[in-house]
């Protein structure tokens, strides 16, 4: 009898194992994923008490918490919130969280490993969790130029500063104000979530980034940087550039702009070309190149692969696969299916300003502590070599003539040398063609590189055009940088 | 029974009542610890109930180990501790449970419901009430023999009185609660301690014709037909359980129980077969047949699909609660459903953590293992299979609950043993310590006589009494 009770406390004791076993298997190896469950009501309320840390621009903060006598603790508030929406994003109760509030998160709310040690030292010495700090790199004035250049337009701007990739300026309008996302009245926020996504100008968009366009005639920067890299092409060469260019395989021929020749002549130079941005000339130059090389120059400058991490839901630039004859001619002009991002045209401009070196963008300049200690310092990442410092050198000079000479004009700035390149990108008879401007400044030593994108501007669609309307904003905004 | 065998379990005369107090001071110690550390973190101030339950918890607790001394004083000295320390961590959770739906009930401006606590408190007393009366009036375990059939008739009557209109209600999905004058009752607590008295008395008269008649097949020893009649009634008994009252846990137990006493009394191996086939065929074929057990099934394989699902909110719970837990107040326990009763276990792994849940879990191994070891050492079989099937009925109903909880079964509607609000289940629990302490106390008990006693030898002394 003995042995079989025996045998009884060995089958007891294997399932008070299998008890343990595996309740070890779900709060050890599956509670990360349980926790970070989007249905999670337990972590999200935590998570929203936790004394977040702020988001910082230099030492101010564009996002931080503050006590809040409600059953929250804390209310995250989001001073000049319109402003720095497009990155900051949001942080609420019921709608979740985006921007660097989402990608951030494990720092801002502290449980992030990298804060493990110091989460120790706050149960030990019995201090509520605190989150550490986000500083990002861009730059106040520069910020604050680009959303007050935007208004009353559709549109966004980036800024990068060349050579270390660092985002200095990235606006989008129209915004929205996260604190009315924010909010602990959840009525209130219900109300402001609907509205905004049921916007049609979309607020809630980051232009810069989550939205693609065709990127016109700034794409004619890729077309000239693959010319001048074959080998085939110098600033001089002269190119067919007639008024109109008859395509091969269709009965649609391409035509400038302006219904006329290339700045007087039908043989106009590559320089002649881009001052005056004709289609027809870098419709030609295309054709010659071929798709591929197109295609691989454009991938050098960050196409066909997402650009930054620090966001969410980044837009991917691309080149279209495979195009025909005249789809590659189209193409060289930034027309049919080639789309960008404002980011990725501001990584062009930023990569010829660097010697031909696109360098990675990022926003994120630090993560400290709540008690200043670094936890994570972003080091600049060269990308690609997309061409080499002779071709940039020529590809410089040649955007310094379309802001002396050319369609850049609007963008010079008094005393500094801006390089440039205006492009107006035609979609749909319908609605106005998208007006971009993108160049960097000084051109001999650059301290800056901008994209801009103007949507919609409410004026005229004849009136629209990269020079006319993009141009000034790229302008202030370099001036802001700087420091004029 | 060989007497070899016995010699092995070296019982040492001595009554260990003073490591008893020790183990219950510190038992003590703990959950009035848990109790000021859940008011200091939840209210910011040593609450001003802590003398009450204190006062409460340590009283009852000197009570019965007073009794102990006075009537069973070579009883398991290890029992009294871990059951109180077990109660008293229950109500110390069931009173953070209580402060959590009060905030929450305010920040909705609704008025929070009557404290659950001090009602369990009142249970732990009735508790050592009956615990005394078990000890203080069976003097004799081997008493209970004379009402095998009565208790035989009262557990069955137990077991259905859930299924009567009227008395019976279907809570969280499961029938196996009766509501009389306004309060709730699990009878299948009480219809445990019937029926493993009664399985005990039965076997010990059958075991002789259970275990020498049969045939071997595949190397195993098989029972004739005949004698297949008590597993069979058994079997059709706890199926009806599981299919009219919709509770795999009971059914479960009360079949399970059934087994390792037959397997006990017989030490065949092919009853265990024979009855895991059965149970495994009829619980199947109870999941193909009906809805509800069908889902509890689905429920159980995708805790997840429902939405707010108590299991789904208690793995959470328990997930938050990671390794080292959020610290007792520091949780959010009353976030999962029935977070005082079906998911306590779940509340403490919130709080305590996976370390807390372990040691919870260690704590009642210690249980069972202590009341098999007062098995292992009685000198009767009635005595044996007595404490063998409380101490399995224990084991197998942590590992329905816990393991309902945790996810690693479906969830049934059991008790979590001492902890879990209900007062049944508390009463029931206090009744089974105090059966297991007193077969120890005979088990531990110096013998008289200087010559050792075979098995067999007492237990025709005890059907001759």
């Amino acid at each position: 009898m003995n042995s079989a009770i025996r045998r009884l406390a060995v089958a007891a004791i294997i399932l008070m194992l299998a008890l343990m076993a595996n309740s070890t298997y779900l709060q050890a190896f599956r509670a990360n994923e349980i926790n970070g469950r989007n249905d999670n009501n337990r972590v999200r309320d935590s998570q929203f008490s936790v004394n977040r840390g702020p988001i910082l621009i230099g030492s101010t903060p564009v996002a931080q918490s503050k006590e809040s006598d409600d059953r929250f603790k804390y209310q995250r508030t989001y001073p000049n919130g319109q402003v720095y929406a497009p990155v900051t994003g949001f942080y609420s109760y019921l709608f979740g969280r985006g921007g660097i509030e989402l990608t951030m998160n494990a720092e801002l709310n502290g449980s992030d490993p990298s804060m493990a040690f110091r989460r120790i030292i706050d149960v030990i010495s019995n201090r509520p969790q605190q989150g550490g700090s986000v500083t990002l790199t861009l730059n106040a004035a520069a910020q604050q130029a680009a959303y007050n250049g935007l208004a009353g337009k559709t549109g966004a701007v980036v800024a990068i500063e060349p050579k270390t990739g660092r985002i200095l300026a990235m606006a989008s309008r129209p915004s929205y104000d996260p604190n009315r996302l924010a909010s602990h009245d959840t009525e209130k926020v219900g109300a402001a979530w609907k509205s905004l996504n049921a916007d049609k100008s979309k607020p809630l968009s980051n232009r810069a980034v989550q939205e693609l366009y065709p990127p016109g005639s700034t794409f004619k920067l890729v077309t000239a940087a693959a010319a001048l890299s074959s080998g085939k092409f110098t600033p001089e060469s002269k190119v067919n550039s007639p008024a109109e260019l008859p395509l091969p395989q269709t009965t649609v021929p391409l035509v400038n702009e302006d219904g006329k020749n290339c700045g007087g002549s039908n043989n106009a130079t590559l320089t002649i070309a881009l001052r005056y941005s004709c289609n027809t000339a870098f419709g030609t130059v295309g054709m010659e190149l071929g798709a591929d090389a197109l295609n691989e120059q454009a991938a050098k400058f960050g196409f066909g692969a997402r650009p930054l991490t620090e966001l969410p839901s980044v837009a991917t630039s691309q080149f279209p696969g495979d195009p025909n004859q005249p789809q590659t001619a189209q193409s060289a002009i930034g027309q049919f299916d080639v789309r960008a991002t404002p980011l990725q045209m501001a990584m062009v401009a930023a990569g010829i300003a660097n010697k031909g070196e696109v360098m990675k963008p990022y926003l994120v300049q630090n993560v400290k502590t709540p008690d200043l200690k670094t936890v994570s310092e972003t080091k600049p990442e060269s990308l690609h070599q997309a061409v080499t410092p002779q071709v940039a050198a020529q590809l410089t000079a040649m955007m310094v003539d379309v802001v002396n000479n050319g369609t850049g004009r609007p963008g010079q700035i008094k005393g500094v040398q801006v390089a440039g390149k205006t492009g107006t990108a035609q979609t749909t008879k319908e609605r106005p063609p998208f007006a971009w401007f993108t160049a960097f400044a000084p051109a001999n030593d650059p301290k800056v590189a901008v994209a801009v994108l103007i949507e919609d501007a409410n004026i005229p669609r004849n009136d629209i055009a990269g020079g006319t309307l993009a141009a000034p904003i790229a302008k202030k905004v370099m001036e802001a940088v700087l420091g004029q | 029974m060989s007497i070899a065998s016995t010699s092995v379990i070296q019982i040492i005369p001595r009554t260990r009542r003073g490591v008893e107090l020790l183990l219950l001071v510190i038992a003590i110690a703990v959950s009035v610890g848990a109790y000021v550390n859940i008011g200091i973190t939840v209210q910011n101030a040593v609450p001003a109930s802590t003398g009450y339950y204190a006062a409460g918890i340590g009283l009852l607790a000197l009570i019965a180990h007073l009794a102990l001394r006075y009537r069973a004083p070579y009883a398991d000295p290890v029992l009294l501790p871990c059951a109180v320390l077990l109660n008293g961590l229950g109500v110390a959770m069931i009173h953070r449970v209580d402060l959590g739906l009060a905030i929450v009930a305010e920040a909705k401006g609704n008025t929070p419901k009557a404290p659950a606590a001090p009602q369990q408190i009142t249970w732990t007393a009735v508790g050592i009430v009956l615990f005394l009366v078990v000890i203080l009036v069976i003097r004799d375990h081997r008493r209970l023999q004379a009402l095998t059939y009565t208790a035989g008739l009262a557990g069955l009557v137990l077991l259905v009185l859930p299924l009567i209109p009227g008395l019976g209600v279907n809570l969280n999905g499961a029938r196996i609660w009766i509501r009389l004058a306004g309060m709730s009752f699990q009878p299948g607590e009480f219809a445990k301690i019937c029926l493993v008295v009664f399985f005990a008395g039965y076997l010990v008269v059958k075991r002789d014709v259970l275990t020498l008649a049969g045939h071997r097949f595949l190397g195993l020893d098989l029972p004739r037909a005949r004698d297949l009649g008590p597993i069979g009634i058994a079997w059709a008994v706890s199926l009806g359980v599981l299919v009219f009252e919709s509770d795999l846990g009971s059914s479960l137990l009360f079949f399970g129980l059934f087994l390792f006493l037959l397997y006990v009394s017989t030490e065949r191996a092919g009853w265990l077969i024979i009855g895991g086939v059965l149970f495994v065929g009829g619980a199947y074929f109870a999941y193909a047949t009906f809805g509800h057990v069908h889902r509890r099934v689905t429920d159980w394989l995708d805790p997840w699909a429902i939405d707010g699902g108590q299991v789904k909110l208690g793995l959470m719970g328990q997930s938050w609660g990671g390794i080292l837990g959020r610290g007792l107040g520091q949780g959010h326990p009353e976030a999962t459903l029935y977070a005082q009763s079906d998911m306590i276990i779940s509340s403490f792994a919130e709080e305590l953590g996976l370390t807390g849940l372990i040691a919870i879990l260690l704590v009642y191994t210690l249980i069972i293992e202590r009341g098999l070891r007062t098995a292992l050492g009685c000198r009767d079989i009635f005595g044996k299979l007595i404490a063998t099937g409380l101490a399995m009925s224990f084991a197998l109903q942590v590992f329905v609950i816990v393991g309902g909880v945790t996810g690693l079964i479906p969830l049934t509607g059991l008790a979590t043993p001492f902890m879990a609000l209900g007062g049944t289940s508390l009463v029931a629990n206090w009744a089974i310590i105090a059966l297991l302490l007193r077969i120890s106390d005979q088990a531990r008990r110096p013998q008289t006589p200087a010559a050792p006693v075979s098995d067999e030898t007492i237990a025709m002394a005890v059907q001759k009494a």
